[in-house]
């Protein structure tokens, strides 16, 4: 018997993604902004029409048939998310709207609990907003100090340094598993494994991760592992935070309503269990079925079939940029995912952006919500193409031919 | 200058036939390219923090000038496009009365196509350019009215 899995059928694949056959301006859609979002196969479509239109109800709240569905569904999706990272109990999976509420719930939870002044956070300057923004508050209110692991010029992490960054006074590391802004691979592993050394936890920020690669939270032994539904072919507003129970535990809730209680009196509230101590209100749960239905495609797809396509894009990418006079590449490190983030020439990344666009290439422009990596480099911004596994050489070859005419314009 | 001698509508309406002649987004940024060509290049001196108007993806620095009961603009960009739908802007809005400023109904952004780059989510900086040129004519009409 064939291994359903080993089968990696392009066409198929594209036309599981109905905005693939999209046209823009009359013209083949070239999307390669898949690092802001990715585009959700029918499945998942199917999956969110299906919620609403046959057993839609409120979860954990019902005695009626419907909401026994819904709070089943619910209860499901967070099953498949917790198998799809391997964390040990669904209890350590609590869903969020996005990455960076996920993020923001722990630098206030664990701030509360945690940290005190003249504490230090470290982050690394390749971090989005989201990985900055959330700590910077945090340490405003603590008066406590975030630190900064520096960058190479290739883009990678200056991991030297991380001896002494890392003090008695750090109480939590956060970085990124993967850069947004230039795609460079993060060897998280190992700065969890020096950061453990001294009993400080460590959040990775999978934002770019989840999509490209397997990920074994209890294999890797992050402390808290972070993702968005919308950019692993999920919908939007639904999110992920993982976290050691140990930790989940000990951290008080950042938002107060339904659902998180145990028993409320005026006097005193005492808190659910986990996971639901954090997910005050109605949740996303339809966007959690999405999910789910996301991480099926992907796992029925095959992760690996998704790495080595992704692996050929990037190759066939490089070398046909590399074969483009006048790009300068930003992350000029082999190890990298399918994200190449350029200038070409002194041609403003805008102008590009704008051209590309009336070309029905798909690119984003500008800083990325990375401003401080883009500054490390000395500049405002780059053209960012992300790539994914639906994406082809057909579809490169056009960008090539899209950067050919912005020079052929602009210079 | 010849521009001034024409209305804020008679301005528009040049553009908007300069325009039908295209019927391609690529003649249609050429042909923005070359208006661009012909905004005067802005002296450093005048591209200052508080000449910068907002706008993440590229920067548009706006100077105003009120000679003689009119408001004369300086403007510039780092992109090209940007550049040339400034050139328009000061083409349309310069050299007028705070009254024609504020007043002036730009319909040749809708009718050339170019709305969307004047769209919110777009943070050019066109956008908050052609409201910064609204708001020096009020605070100038103000001024004078004082």
């Amino acid at each position: 018997m064939i291994n359903k899995s080993a089968v990696f059928d392009i066409d198929k694949i594209r036309s599981d993604f109905p905005v693939l056959s999209c046209t823009v301006y009359g013209k083949k859609l070239v999307y390669f902004d898949n690092g802001a979002t990715t585009q959700k196969p029918k499945q998942v479509i199917n999956a969110i029409t299906e919620a609403y239109s046959k057993y839609y109800s409120n979860i954990h709240r019902g005695v009626h048939a419907l909401s026994d569905i819904s709070s089943e569904k619910y209860e499901s999706a967070r099953e498949r998310i917790r198998s799809f990272i391997n964390a040990s109990a669904k209890e350590e999976i609590v869903f969020t709207s996005g990455t960076t509420a996920s993020i923001n719930l722990v630098a206030f939870s664990f701030g509360e609990r945690y940290i005190s002044q003249g504490d230090e956070v470290l982050i690394s300057e390749l971090e989005h907003h989201a990985n900055i923004v959330p700590w910077q508050m945090m340490c405003e209110r603590k008066d406590a100090h975030l630190r900064v692991i520096p960058v190479n010029d290739d883009g990678t992490l200056h991991l030297e340094d991380l001896d002494h960054l890392i003090t008695e006074k750090t109480k939590i590391v956060a970085v990124s598993q993967v850069s947004n802004a230039l795609g460079v691979i993060v060897p998280v592993k190992e700065i969890i494994e020096k950061a453990h050394e001294k009993n400080i936890p460590v959040l990775v920020d999978g934002a770019q991760g989840i999509q490209h690669g397997h990920v074994d939270v209890r294999k890797l032994d992050c402390d808290f592992y972070v993702f968005s539904g919308h950019k692993v072919y999920g919908p939007t507003g639904i999110g992920v935070l993982y976290g050691k129970r140990e930790w989940l535990e000990e951290m008080p809730p950042c938002q107060g309503g339904g659902d998180m209680v145990e028993r409320v009196t005026f006097e005193k509230t005492t808190y659910n269990e986990l996971p639901f101590k954090f997910e005050a209100g109605t949740v996303n749960f339809v966007g959690a079925i999405g999910l789910a239905t996301a991480l099926e495609y992907i796992e029925a797809t095959g992760m690996d079939n998704i790495v080595r396509q992704e692996a050929d894009l990037k190759v066939y990418a490089d070398e046909r940029i590399k074969a483009t006079g006048g790009i300068r590449v930003y992350g000029n490190t082999q190890n990298k995912i399918s994200i190449i983030s350029f200038l070409i020439d002194k041609i403003h990344p805008y102008d590009a952006g704008l051209i590309l666009d009336k070309m029905g290439i798909a690119v984003r422009t500008g800083s990325h919500c990375a401003q401080p990596i883009m500054a490390r480099f000395g500049i405002d911004g780059t053209i960012r193409a992300s790539l994914c596994f639906y994406n082809t050489r057909e579809e490169i070859d056009i960008l090539i031919a899209g950067i050919e005419k912005v020079k052929s314009m602009m210079l | 200058m010849s521009y001034h001698d024409l209305t804020v509508r008679e301005v528009q309406d040049e553009i908007i036939k300069e325009f039908s002649l295209f019927d391609d987004w690529m003649d249609r940024y050429d042909h923005l390219i070359e208006e661009g060509k012909e905004l005067p290049v802005m002296d450093e001196k005048f591209r200052k923090s508080e000449y910068l108007v907002e706008g993440c993806q590229s920067r548009v620095w706006l100077y105003p000038e009120f000679t003689d009961g009119k408001v004369y603009f300086k403007a510039e960009s780092d992109a090209l496009i940007v550049r040339g739908i400034i050139a328009l802007l000061v083409k349309v809005l310069s050299g007028r009365t705070p009254d024609e400023i504020m007043d002036a109904d730009l319909y040749f952004i809708e009718e050339t196509g170019l709305r969307q780059n004047l769209s919110p989510t777009r943070s050019n900086g066109l956008l908050a350019m052609l409201k910064q040129m609204k708001l020096y004519a009020i605070a100038y009409k103000a001024k004078k009215e004082s």
